[in-house]
Protein backbone atom coordinates (compact mmCIF):
# COMPACT_ATOMS: atom_id res chain seq x y z
CA UNK A 1 0.00 0.00 0.00
CA UNK A 2 1.07 3.76 -0.51
CA UNK A 3 0.88 5.46 2.40
CA UNK A 4 0.62 8.70 0.79
CA UNK A 5 -2.41 8.50 0.16
CA UNK A 6 -4.42 7.45 3.12
CA UNK A 7 -5.95 10.29 5.31
CA UNK A 8 -5.96 12.55 2.15
CA UNK A 9 -9.48 14.75 1.74
CA UNK A 10 -9.84 14.53 -2.49
CA UNK A 11 -12.70 16.73 -2.22
CA UNK A 12 -11.03 19.58 -0.22
CA UNK A 13 -8.18 19.33 -2.56
CA UNK A 14 -10.41 19.63 -5.36
CA UNK A 15 -12.38 22.44 -3.98
CA UNK A 16 -9.30 24.62 -3.49
CA UNK A 17 -8.05 23.74 -6.90
CA UNK A 18 -10.99 24.45 -8.30
CA UNK A 19 -11.43 27.71 -6.39
CA UNK A 20 -8.41 28.84 -7.75
CA UNK A 21 -9.19 28.10 -11.03
CA UNK A 22 -12.42 30.27 -10.93
CA UNK A 23 -10.56 33.41 -8.64
CA UNK A 24 -7.54 33.62 -11.33
CA UNK A 25 -9.70 33.11 -14.56
CA UNK A 26 -12.33 35.80 -12.97
CA UNK A 27 -9.85 38.20 -12.49
CA UNK A 28 -8.58 37.98 -15.76
CA UNK A 29 -11.92 37.97 -16.89
CA UNK A 30 -11.91 41.58 -15.37
CA UNK A 31 -8.38 42.81 -16.21
CA UNK A 32 -8.14 41.36 -19.91
CA UNK A 33 -8.20 44.31 -21.83
CA UNK A 34 -9.67 42.24 -25.49
CA UNK A 35 -13.03 41.53 -24.66
CA UNK A 36 -12.79 37.74 -26.64
CA UNK A 37 -9.99 37.01 -24.15
CA UNK A 38 -12.26 37.86 -21.11
CA UNK A 39 -15.07 35.91 -22.63
CA UNK A 40 -12.99 32.84 -23.04
CA UNK A 41 -11.82 33.17 -19.54
CA UNK A 42 -15.56 33.36 -18.12
CA UNK A 43 -15.60 30.33 -19.96
CA UNK A 44 -13.19 28.63 -17.75
CA UNK A 45 -14.21 29.88 -14.85
CA UNK A 46 -18.39 28.55 -15.30
CA UNK A 47 -16.52 25.36 -16.32
CA UNK A 48 -14.85 25.51 -12.79
CA UNK A 49 -18.06 26.35 -11.16
CA UNK A 50 -19.75 23.36 -12.81
CA UNK A 51 -16.73 21.39 -10.99
CA UNK A 52 -17.33 22.51 -7.61
CA UNK A 53 -20.91 21.77 -8.24
CA UNK A 54 -20.16 18.01 -9.29
CA UNK A 55 -18.46 17.71 -5.97
CA UNK A 56 -21.25 19.08 -4.09
CA UNK A 57 -23.21 16.08 -5.95
CA UNK A 58 -25.40 18.39 -7.79
CA UNK A 59 -24.63 16.68 -11.01
CA UNK A 60 -27.92 18.08 -12.76
CA UNK A 61 -26.90 21.77 -11.57
CA UNK A 62 -23.32 21.26 -12.85
CA UNK A 63 -24.18 20.34 -16.52
CA UNK A 64 -26.70 22.69 -16.81
CA UNK A 65 -24.25 25.59 -16.05
CA UNK A 66 -21.71 23.48 -18.48
CA UNK A 67 -24.79 23.60 -20.99
CA UNK A 68 -26.84 26.93 -20.82
CA UNK A 69 -23.78 29.13 -20.01
CA UNK A 70 -21.55 27.93 -22.75
CA UNK A 71 -24.15 28.49 -24.70
CA UNK A 72 -25.32 31.91 -23.87
CA UNK A 73 -21.55 32.93 -24.16
CA UNK A 74 -21.24 32.33 -27.66
CA UNK A 75 -24.26 34.48 -28.51
CA UNK A 76 -22.77 37.17 -26.15
CA UNK A 77 -20.09 37.21 -27.67
CA UNK A 78 -21.36 37.49 -31.33
CA UNK A 79 -23.03 40.09 -30.22
CA UNK A 80 -19.89 42.08 -28.38
CA UNK A 81 -18.03 42.07 -31.39
CA UNK A 82 -21.11 42.98 -33.73
CA UNK A 83 -21.81 46.30 -31.36
CA UNK A 84 -18.30 47.19 -30.42
CA UNK A 85 -16.60 49.33 -32.83
CA UNK A 86 -13.06 49.21 -32.12
CA UNK A 87 -10.19 49.72 -34.71
CA UNK A 88 -7.98 47.51 -31.91
CA UNK A 89 -9.09 44.66 -30.11
CA UNK A 90 -6.71 45.76 -27.24
CA UNK A 91 -9.11 48.82 -26.21
CA UNK A 92 -12.51 46.38 -26.34
CA UNK A 93 -12.85 46.28 -22.43
CA UNK A 94 -11.18 49.13 -21.20
CA UNK A 95 -11.77 49.90 -17.47
CA UNK A 96 -14.25 53.12 -16.80
CA UNK A 97 -14.00 55.90 -14.69
CA UNK A 98 -17.40 55.08 -13.08
CA UNK A 99 -15.31 54.95 -9.41
CA UNK A 100 -17.99 56.01 -6.67
CA UNK A 101 -21.04 54.38 -8.70
CA UNK A 102 -18.73 51.08 -9.54
CA UNK A 103 -17.70 50.86 -5.92
CA UNK A 104 -20.92 51.39 -4.57
CA UNK A 105 -22.23 48.65 -6.32
CA UNK A 106 -19.58 46.19 -5.85
CA UNK A 107 -19.74 47.21 -2.13
CA UNK A 108 -23.58 45.85 -2.08
CA UNK A 109 -23.16 42.92 -3.91
CA UNK A 110 -20.19 41.85 -1.42
CA UNK A 111 -22.17 42.96 1.58
CA UNK A 112 -25.99 41.27 0.32
CA UNK A 113 -23.67 37.87 -0.49
CA UNK A 114 -21.91 37.80 2.83
CA UNK A 115 -25.27 38.76 4.47
CA UNK A 116 -27.12 35.87 2.68
CA UNK A 117 -24.47 33.43 3.61
CA UNK A 118 -24.41 34.61 7.21
CA UNK A 119 -28.20 34.40 7.38
CA UNK A 120 -28.15 30.63 6.28
CA UNK A 121 -27.87 28.05 8.78
CA UNK A 122 -25.21 25.38 8.10
CA UNK A 123 -25.85 22.40 9.49
CA UNK A 124 -23.27 19.45 10.37
CA UNK A 125 -24.93 16.63 8.57
CA UNK A 126 -26.89 17.15 5.57
CA UNK A 127 -29.68 14.88 4.53
CA UNK A 128 -27.85 12.44 1.71
CA UNK A 129 -28.23 13.26 -1.79
CA UNK A 130 -30.70 11.38 -3.50
CA UNK A 131 -29.18 8.85 -6.04
CA UNK A 132 -31.51 9.58 -9.25
CA UNK A 133 -31.55 14.04 -8.56
CA UNK A 134 -33.23 14.72 -12.24
CA UNK A 135 -36.33 12.82 -10.75
CA UNK A 136 -36.72 14.75 -7.92
CA UNK A 137 -36.13 18.01 -9.27
CA UNK A 138 -38.53 17.01 -12.60
CA UNK A 139 -41.55 15.95 -9.26
CA UNK A 140 -41.00 19.64 -7.43
CA UNK A 141 -40.79 21.69 -10.44
CA UNK A 142 -44.23 20.29 -11.18
CA UNK A 143 -45.76 20.44 -7.68
CA UNK A 144 -44.62 22.31 -5.55
CA UNK A 145 -43.17 25.24 -7.38
CA UNK A 146 -45.01 24.78 -10.32
CA UNK A 147 -46.63 28.46 -10.34
CA UNK A 148 -43.28 29.93 -10.46
CA UNK A 149 -42.31 27.58 -12.74
CA UNK A 150 -45.32 27.93 -15.57
CA UNK A 151 -44.41 32.20 -14.90
CA UNK A 152 -40.89 31.53 -15.83
CA UNK A 153 -42.25 29.68 -18.93
CA UNK A 154 -44.51 32.75 -19.49
CA UNK A 155 -42.02 35.08 -19.64
CA UNK A 156 -39.38 33.82 -21.99
CA UNK A 157 -42.64 32.95 -24.36
CA UNK A 158 -42.87 36.48 -24.21
CA UNK A 159 -39.65 37.73 -24.13
CA UNK A 160 -39.34 35.21 -27.18
CA UNK A 161 -42.62 36.62 -28.87
CA UNK A 162 -40.82 40.58 -28.30
CA UNK A 163 -37.89 39.27 -29.85
CA UNK A 164 -39.51 38.11 -33.05
CA UNK A 165 -41.54 41.30 -33.35
CA UNK A 166 -38.78 43.83 -33.19
CA UNK A 167 -36.92 42.05 -35.85
CA UNK A 168 -40.30 41.95 -37.89
CA UNK A 169 -40.70 45.61 -37.61
CA UNK A 170 -36.85 46.63 -38.76
CA UNK A 171 -37.19 44.46 -41.61
CA UNK A 172 -40.74 46.38 -42.74
CA UNK A 173 -39.11 49.41 -42.43
CA UNK A 174 -35.73 48.62 -44.51
CA UNK A 175 -38.35 47.72 -47.17
CA UNK A 176 -40.54 50.68 -47.07
CA UNK B 1 -16.31 -15.86 -24.96
CA UNK B 2 -16.43 -12.90 -27.56
CA UNK B 3 -19.29 -10.85 -26.20
CA UNK B 4 -17.37 -10.30 -22.95
CA UNK B 5 -13.73 -9.89 -24.73
CA UNK B 6 -13.75 -6.34 -23.53
CA UNK B 7 -14.44 -6.29 -20.25
CA UNK B 8 -12.20 -9.65 -19.52
CA UNK B 9 -9.27 -7.80 -20.34
CA UNK B 10 -10.36 -4.70 -18.13
CA UNK B 11 -10.43 -7.91 -15.49
CA UNK B 12 -6.93 -8.86 -16.09
CA UNK B 13 -5.48 -5.86 -16.15
CA UNK B 14 -7.02 -4.59 -12.86
CA UNK B 15 -6.24 -8.28 -11.10
CA UNK B 16 -3.13 -7.64 -12.51
CA UNK B 17 -2.38 -4.08 -10.82
CA UNK B 18 -3.95 -5.41 -7.67
CA UNK B 19 -1.23 -8.09 -7.66
CA UNK B 20 1.50 -5.94 -7.90
CA UNK B 21 -0.41 -4.51 -4.24
CA UNK B 22 -1.23 -1.13 -6.09
CA UNK B 23 -4.04 0.30 -3.50
CA UNK B 24 -7.72 -0.04 -5.23
CA UNK B 25 -8.20 3.80 -5.97
CA UNK B 26 -5.44 3.98 -8.09
CA UNK B 27 -6.07 0.30 -10.02
CA UNK B 28 -9.14 2.46 -10.48
CA UNK B 29 -7.68 5.28 -11.48
CA UNK B 30 -4.98 3.55 -13.69
CA UNK B 31 -8.02 1.36 -15.48
CA UNK B 32 -9.47 4.93 -16.05
CA UNK B 33 -6.60 6.27 -18.02
CA UNK B 34 -6.18 2.96 -19.80
CA UNK B 35 -10.00 3.29 -20.83
CA UNK B 36 -10.24 6.67 -21.93
CA UNK B 37 -6.58 6.41 -23.87
CA UNK B 38 -8.28 3.74 -25.67
CA UNK B 39 -11.69 5.55 -26.48
CA UNK B 40 -8.92 8.25 -27.72
CA UNK B 41 -6.82 5.88 -30.12
CA UNK B 42 -10.31 4.35 -31.12
CA UNK B 43 -11.41 7.95 -32.19
CA UNK B 44 -8.41 8.81 -34.27
CA UNK B 45 -7.93 5.57 -35.75
CA UNK B 46 -11.81 5.94 -36.82
CA UNK B 47 -11.31 8.97 -37.98
CA UNK B 48 -8.80 8.51 -40.37
CA UNK B 49 -10.54 5.47 -42.53
CA UNK B 50 -13.66 7.32 -41.93
CA UNK B 51 -11.57 9.88 -44.44
CA UNK B 52 -11.19 7.14 -46.84
CA UNK B 53 -14.47 6.13 -46.82
CA UNK B 54 -15.95 9.35 -47.35
CA UNK B 55 -13.60 9.27 -50.70
CA UNK B 56 -14.37 5.84 -51.32
CA UNK B 57 -18.45 6.60 -51.10
CA UNK B 58 -17.89 9.81 -53.16
CA UNK B 59 -16.31 8.34 -55.93
CA UNK B 60 -18.54 5.40 -56.01
CA UNK B 61 -21.91 7.95 -55.97
CA UNK B 62 -19.70 10.21 -58.45
CA UNK B 63 -19.28 7.08 -60.73
CA UNK B 64 -15.45 7.15 -60.17
CA UNK B 65 -12.82 4.73 -58.54
CA UNK B 66 -11.22 7.19 -55.24
CA UNK B 67 -7.91 6.36 -53.87
CA UNK B 68 -6.38 3.08 -55.26
CA UNK B 69 -2.58 3.31 -55.11
CA UNK B 70 -1.24 3.79 -51.62
CA UNK B 71 -1.64 0.81 -50.07
CA UNK B 72 -3.98 -2.54 -50.94
CA UNK B 73 -7.19 -0.99 -52.48
CA UNK B 74 -5.85 2.77 -51.30
CA UNK B 75 -6.10 1.90 -47.51
CA UNK B 76 -3.10 4.06 -46.48
CA UNK B 77 -4.13 6.92 -48.83
CA UNK B 78 -5.20 8.96 -45.67
CA UNK B 79 -2.31 7.69 -43.54
CA UNK B 80 0.00 9.14 -45.90
CA UNK B 81 -1.60 12.67 -46.17
CA UNK B 82 -1.94 12.78 -42.07
CA UNK B 83 1.93 11.78 -42.59
CA UNK B 84 2.35 14.62 -45.34
CA UNK B 85 0.38 17.04 -43.40
CA UNK B 86 2.41 16.43 -40.13
CA UNK B 87 5.47 17.28 -42.14
CA UNK B 88 4.12 21.03 -43.09
CA UNK B 89 5.19 23.92 -41.54
CA UNK B 90 2.38 25.48 -39.36
CA UNK B 91 1.80 29.00 -41.15
CA UNK B 92 1.21 31.48 -38.76
CA UNK B 93 -0.17 34.69 -40.48
CA UNK B 94 0.64 38.39 -39.25
CA UNK B 95 -1.61 39.72 -36.46
CA UNK B 96 -3.37 36.42 -35.39
CA UNK B 97 -3.88 35.96 -31.75
CA UNK B 98 -1.00 33.47 -31.42
CA UNK B 99 -1.90 31.49 -28.05
CA UNK B 100 -5.99 30.87 -29.18
CA UNK B 101 -4.76 30.29 -32.61
CA UNK B 102 -2.71 27.22 -31.73
CA UNK B 103 -4.42 26.48 -28.61
CA UNK B 104 -8.04 25.70 -30.72
CA UNK B 105 -6.71 22.73 -32.72
CA UNK B 106 -6.28 20.87 -29.62
CA UNK B 107 -8.91 21.68 -27.87
CA UNK B 108 -11.31 20.47 -30.46
CA UNK B 109 -10.75 16.82 -30.09
CA UNK B 110 -12.18 17.32 -25.95
CA UNK B 111 -15.71 17.46 -26.61
CA UNK B 112 -16.00 13.99 -28.54
CA UNK B 113 -13.62 12.31 -25.98
CA UNK B 114 -16.03 13.58 -23.65
CA UNK B 115 -19.01 12.22 -24.82
CA UNK B 116 -17.47 9.29 -26.07
CA UNK B 117 -16.66 8.10 -22.66
CA UNK B 118 -20.71 7.70 -21.49
CA UNK B 119 -21.30 5.91 -24.29
CA UNK B 120 -22.23 2.22 -24.20
CA UNK B 121 -20.05 0.53 -26.59
CA UNK B 122 -22.23 -2.99 -25.73
CA UNK B 123 -23.50 -5.07 -22.45
CA UNK B 124 -21.92 -3.83 -19.84
CA UNK B 125 -19.49 -1.69 -21.51
CA UNK B 126 -19.37 2.02 -20.60
CA UNK B 127 -16.27 3.65 -19.70
CA UNK B 128 -18.12 6.03 -17.33
CA UNK B 129 -21.95 5.02 -16.46
CA UNK B 130 -23.38 8.27 -15.28
CA UNK B 131 -27.34 8.50 -14.71
CA UNK B 132 -27.32 11.63 -16.82
CA UNK B 133 -25.80 10.67 -20.00
CA UNK B 134 -27.83 12.24 -22.31
CA UNK B 135 -28.06 15.56 -21.15
CA UNK B 136 -23.99 15.12 -20.41
CA UNK B 137 -23.84 14.83 -24.03
CA UNK B 138 -25.58 17.80 -24.85
CA UNK B 139 -23.61 20.07 -22.72
CA UNK B 140 -20.46 19.02 -23.07
CA UNK B 141 -21.44 18.56 -26.90
CA UNK B 142 -22.33 22.65 -26.40
CA UNK B 143 -19.28 23.38 -25.66
CA UNK B 144 -17.61 22.78 -29.21
CA UNK B 145 -19.19 25.73 -30.59
CA UNK B 146 -17.04 28.11 -28.74
CA UNK B 147 -14.49 26.10 -30.12
CA UNK B 148 -15.20 26.82 -33.68
CA UNK B 149 -15.72 30.49 -33.09
CA UNK B 150 -12.53 31.32 -31.21
CA UNK B 151 -10.47 29.54 -34.03
CA UNK B 152 -12.19 31.32 -36.98
CA UNK B 153 -11.63 34.73 -34.63
CA UNK B 154 -8.14 34.18 -33.77
CA UNK B 155 -7.21 33.70 -37.38
CA UNK B 156 -7.93 37.77 -38.09
CA UNK B 157 -9.23 37.25 -41.36
CA UNK B 158 -12.70 38.38 -42.39
CA UNK B 159 -13.55 35.00 -43.96
CA UNK B 160 -12.82 32.77 -40.78
CA UNK B 161 -14.50 35.50 -38.95
CA UNK B 162 -17.27 35.35 -41.00
CA UNK B 163 -17.00 31.25 -40.88
CA UNK B 164 -16.96 31.94 -37.05
CA UNK B 165 -20.36 33.81 -36.77
CA UNK B 166 -21.92 31.06 -39.12
CA UNK B 167 -21.17 28.24 -36.91
CA UNK B 168 -22.66 30.10 -33.66
CA UNK B 169 -25.75 31.08 -35.48
CA UNK B 170 -25.74 27.49 -37.34
CA UNK B 171 -25.08 25.38 -34.26
CA UNK B 172 -27.50 27.16 -31.69
CA UNK B 173 -30.06 27.48 -33.72
CA UNK B 174 -29.82 23.70 -34.63
CA UNK B 175 -29.17 22.11 -31.16
CA UNK B 176 -32.30 23.49 -30.33
CA UNK B 177 -34.41 21.01 -32.11
CA UNK B 178 -31.75 18.27 -31.69
CA UNK B 179 -32.34 18.43 -27.55
CA UNK B 180 -36.61 18.71 -28.21
CA UNK B 181 -36.17 15.53 -30.66
CA UNK B 182 -34.06 13.84 -28.05
CA UNK B 183 -36.59 14.31 -25.18
CA UNK B 184 -39.17 12.32 -26.89
CA UNK B 185 -36.98 9.13 -26.83
CA UNK B 186 -36.42 10.43 -22.93
CA UNK B 187 -40.18 10.77 -22.01
CA UNK B 188 -40.60 6.96 -23.31
CA UNK B 189 -37.88 5.68 -21.49
CA UNK B 190 -38.45 7.77 -18.33
CA UNK B 191 -34.26 8.04 -18.28
CA UNK B 192 -31.39 9.55 -18.95
CA UNK B 193 -29.26 6.84 -18.42
CA UNK B 194 -27.69 5.70 -21.75
CA UNK B 195 -27.95 1.92 -21.07
CA UNK B 196 -31.53 2.30 -19.57
CA UNK B 197 -32.33 3.85 -22.82
CA UNK B 198 -30.77 1.08 -24.60
CA UNK B 199 -32.55 -1.57 -22.50
CA UNK B 200 -35.76 0.33 -22.57
CA UNK B 201 -35.63 -0.47 -26.82
CA UNK B 202 -35.91 -4.34 -25.73
CA UNK B 203 -39.09 -5.07 -27.79
CA UNK B 204 -39.01 -1.97 -30.04
CA UNK B 205 -36.70 0.37 -31.33
CA UNK B 206 -37.46 3.84 -30.54
CA UNK B 207 -36.96 4.82 -34.71
CA UNK B 208 -40.28 3.16 -34.89
CA UNK B 209 -41.93 4.76 -31.78
CA UNK B 210 -40.57 7.92 -32.63
CA UNK B 211 -39.53 8.52 -36.59
CA UNK B 212 -40.05 12.39 -36.62
CA UNK B 213 -37.73 12.40 -33.65
CA UNK B 214 -35.33 10.14 -35.26
CA UNK B 215 -35.60 12.59 -38.73
CA UNK B 216 -35.45 15.99 -36.73
CA UNK B 217 -32.42 14.19 -35.01
CA UNK B 218 -30.72 13.06 -38.24
CA UNK B 219 -31.06 16.76 -40.05
CA UNK B 220 -30.19 18.69 -36.29
CA UNK B 221 -27.18 16.07 -35.98
CA UNK B 222 -25.44 16.58 -39.79
CA UNK B 223 -26.22 20.51 -38.95
CA UNK B 224 -24.31 20.27 -35.86
CA UNK B 225 -21.46 18.41 -37.36
CA UNK B 226 -21.40 20.74 -40.49
CA UNK B 227 -21.71 18.49 -42.80
CA UNK B 228 -23.72 19.21 -46.83
CA UNK B 229 -26.33 19.96 -46.99
CA UNK B 230 -25.99 22.60 -43.99
CA UNK B 231 -21.97 22.79 -44.52
CA UNK B 232 -22.43 26.82 -44.66
CA UNK B 233 -19.70 27.00 -41.77
CA UNK B 234 -16.55 26.07 -44.46
CA UNK B 235 -18.42 26.91 -47.90
CA UNK B 236 -15.90 27.07 -50.25
CA UNK B 237 -17.70 29.58 -52.67
CA UNK B 238 -18.35 31.74 -50.59
CA UNK B 239 -15.94 32.28 -47.69
CA UNK B 240 -13.05 29.90 -48.67
CA UNK B 241 -13.06 27.42 -45.98
CA UNK B 242 -14.65 28.86 -42.69
CA UNK B 243 -12.37 29.46 -39.61
CA UNK B 244 -10.47 27.03 -41.03
CA UNK B 245 -9.43 29.40 -43.58
CA UNK B 246 -5.90 30.18 -42.09
CA UNK B 247 -4.97 27.19 -40.69
CA UNK B 248 -2.25 24.81 -42.19
CA UNK B 249 -0.13 21.59 -42.00
CA UNK B 250 -1.53 20.28 -39.04
CA UNK B 251 -4.00 22.31 -37.50
CA UNK B 252 -6.06 21.88 -40.57
CA UNK B 253 -5.85 18.04 -40.54
CA UNK B 254 -7.09 18.27 -37.04
CA UNK B 255 -10.25 20.15 -38.03
CA UNK B 256 -10.41 17.99 -40.02
CA UNK B 257 -10.23 14.92 -38.69
CA UNK B 258 -12.35 16.44 -35.66
CA UNK B 259 -15.44 16.76 -37.98
CA UNK B 260 -15.17 12.93 -38.11
CA UNK B 261 -14.75 12.43 -34.62
CA UNK B 262 -17.89 14.21 -33.98
CA UNK B 263 -20.13 12.61 -36.85
CA UNK B 264 -18.93 9.22 -34.87
CA UNK B 265 -20.72 11.22 -31.40
CA UNK B 266 -23.66 11.99 -33.68
CA UNK B 267 -24.05 8.62 -35.08
CA UNK B 268 -23.53 6.86 -31.47
CA UNK B 269 -25.57 8.76 -30.30
CA UNK B 270 -28.44 8.07 -33.06
CA UNK B 271 -27.98 4.30 -32.59
CA UNK B 272 -28.23 4.50 -28.52
CA UNK B 273 -31.04 6.88 -28.82
CA UNK B 274 -32.94 5.40 -32.06
CA UNK B 275 -31.31 2.03 -32.94
CA UNK B 276 -31.25 0.04 -30.00
CA UNK B 277 -27.75 0.51 -29.23
CA UNK B 278 -26.08 -2.74 -28.76
CA UNK B 279 -29.03 -4.34 -28.74
CA UNK B 280 -29.71 -7.24 -31.19
CA UNK B 281 -32.62 -7.52 -33.79
CA UNK B 282 -34.51 -10.58 -34.54
CA UNK B 283 -32.74 -12.37 -31.45
CA UNK B 284 -29.66 -12.81 -32.90
CA UNK B 285 -27.29 -12.98 -29.81
CA UNK B 286 -24.44 -15.11 -31.35
CA UNK B 287 -22.96 -11.69 -33.10
CA UNK B 288 -21.89 -9.87 -30.33
CA UNK B 289 -23.45 -6.87 -28.81
CA UNK B 290 -20.41 -4.55 -30.00
CA UNK B 291 -20.49 -5.94 -32.76
CA UNK B 292 -24.25 -4.35 -33.48
CA UNK B 293 -23.48 -1.28 -31.64
CA UNK B 294 -20.37 -0.66 -34.43
CA UNK B 295 -22.67 -1.95 -37.64
CA UNK B 296 -25.40 0.26 -36.64
CA UNK B 297 -23.12 3.06 -36.19
CA UNK B 298 -21.55 2.66 -39.31
CA UNK B 299 -24.70 2.53 -41.06
CA UNK B 300 -25.34 5.94 -39.74
CA UNK B 301 -22.30 7.14 -40.79
CA UNK B 302 -22.94 6.04 -44.12
CA UNK B 303 -26.22 7.81 -44.15
CA UNK B 304 -24.35 10.94 -43.20
CA UNK B 305 -21.86 10.25 -46.25
CA UNK B 306 -24.66 9.23 -48.70
CA UNK B 307 -26.34 12.50 -47.80
CA UNK B 308 -24.31 14.83 -48.15
CA UNK B 309 -22.67 13.73 -51.60
CA UNK B 310 -26.31 13.35 -53.14
CA UNK B 311 -27.63 17.12 -51.84
CA UNK B 312 -26.56 20.28 -52.88
CA UNK B 313 -25.41 23.14 -49.79
CA UNK B 314 -28.30 25.11 -48.67
CA UNK B 315 -28.46 28.93 -48.69
CA UNK B 316 -28.09 30.81 -45.39
CA UNK B 317 -31.43 32.22 -44.73
CA UNK B 318 -32.87 29.08 -45.99
CA UNK B 319 -31.00 27.31 -43.49
CA UNK B 320 -31.98 29.42 -40.24
CA UNK B 321 -35.41 29.88 -41.80
CA UNK B 322 -35.37 26.09 -41.76
CA UNK B 323 -34.60 25.08 -38.29
CA UNK B 324 -36.45 28.05 -36.55
CA UNK B 325 -40.13 27.87 -38.72
CA UNK B 326 -40.11 24.14 -39.62
CA UNK B 327 -37.80 22.02 -37.16
CA UNK B 328 -38.62 23.69 -33.78
CA UNK B 329 -42.39 23.47 -34.13
CA UNK B 330 -42.08 20.27 -35.43
CA UNK B 331 -40.41 19.46 -32.20
CA UNK B 332 -42.98 20.52 -29.89
CA UNK B 333 -45.01 19.17 -31.31
CA UNK B 334 -43.74 15.82 -31.30
CA UNK B 335 -43.28 16.23 -27.66
CA UNK B 336 -47.01 16.91 -27.31
CA UNK B 337 -47.87 14.15 -29.15
CA UNK B 338 -45.77 12.11 -27.12
CA UNK B 339 -46.78 13.04 -24.03
CA UNK B 340 -50.40 12.69 -24.99
CA UNK B 341 -49.85 9.18 -26.31
CA UNK B 342 -47.97 7.97 -23.15
CA UNK B 343 -51.46 8.92 -21.16
CA UNK B 344 -53.40 7.66 -23.48
CA UNK B 345 -51.14 4.19 -23.58
CA UNK B 346 -51.37 4.49 -19.62
CA UNK B 347 -54.85 4.96 -19.42
CA UNK B 348 -55.79 1.40 -21.61
CA UNK B 349 -52.93 -0.54 -19.73
CA UNK B 350 -50.46 -1.03 -22.25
Amino acid sequence: MLPMFDGIDWLGVFFYILSAVIVVSALLVVFSKNIVHSVLWLVISFIAVAGIFITLNADFLALIQVMVYAGAICIMVVLGIMLIKRDDMNKTNMFNSQLYFGGAVALMVTFLTGFASYKINYSGNPPMVPENSVESIATLLLSKYVIPFEVVALLLTVTLVGAIYIAREVKADADS
Amino acid sequence: MLESIFIEIADIIRYWFLDLGTPELLTEIILMLIKLSAILGFIIVNALWLVYMERKVAAYIQSRIGPIHTGPKGLLQTAADILKLMGKEIILPDGINRIIFILMPILIFVPPLMTWAVIPFGRDMTAVDIDMGVFYILAVGSLSTIIFWAAGWASNNKYSLIGGMRVVAQMVSYELPLVLGLLGVVMISGSLNLNQIVIAQDNVWFIFTQPIAFLIYLIAGISETNRAPFDLVEGESEIIAGPYTEYSGMGFALFFLAEYANMMVVSAVCTVMFLGGWLAPFGMDFIPSWVWFFLKMYFIIFLFMWIRWTYPRMRVDHLMAFGWKVLVPLSLANIFVTGACIYIFRGIGW
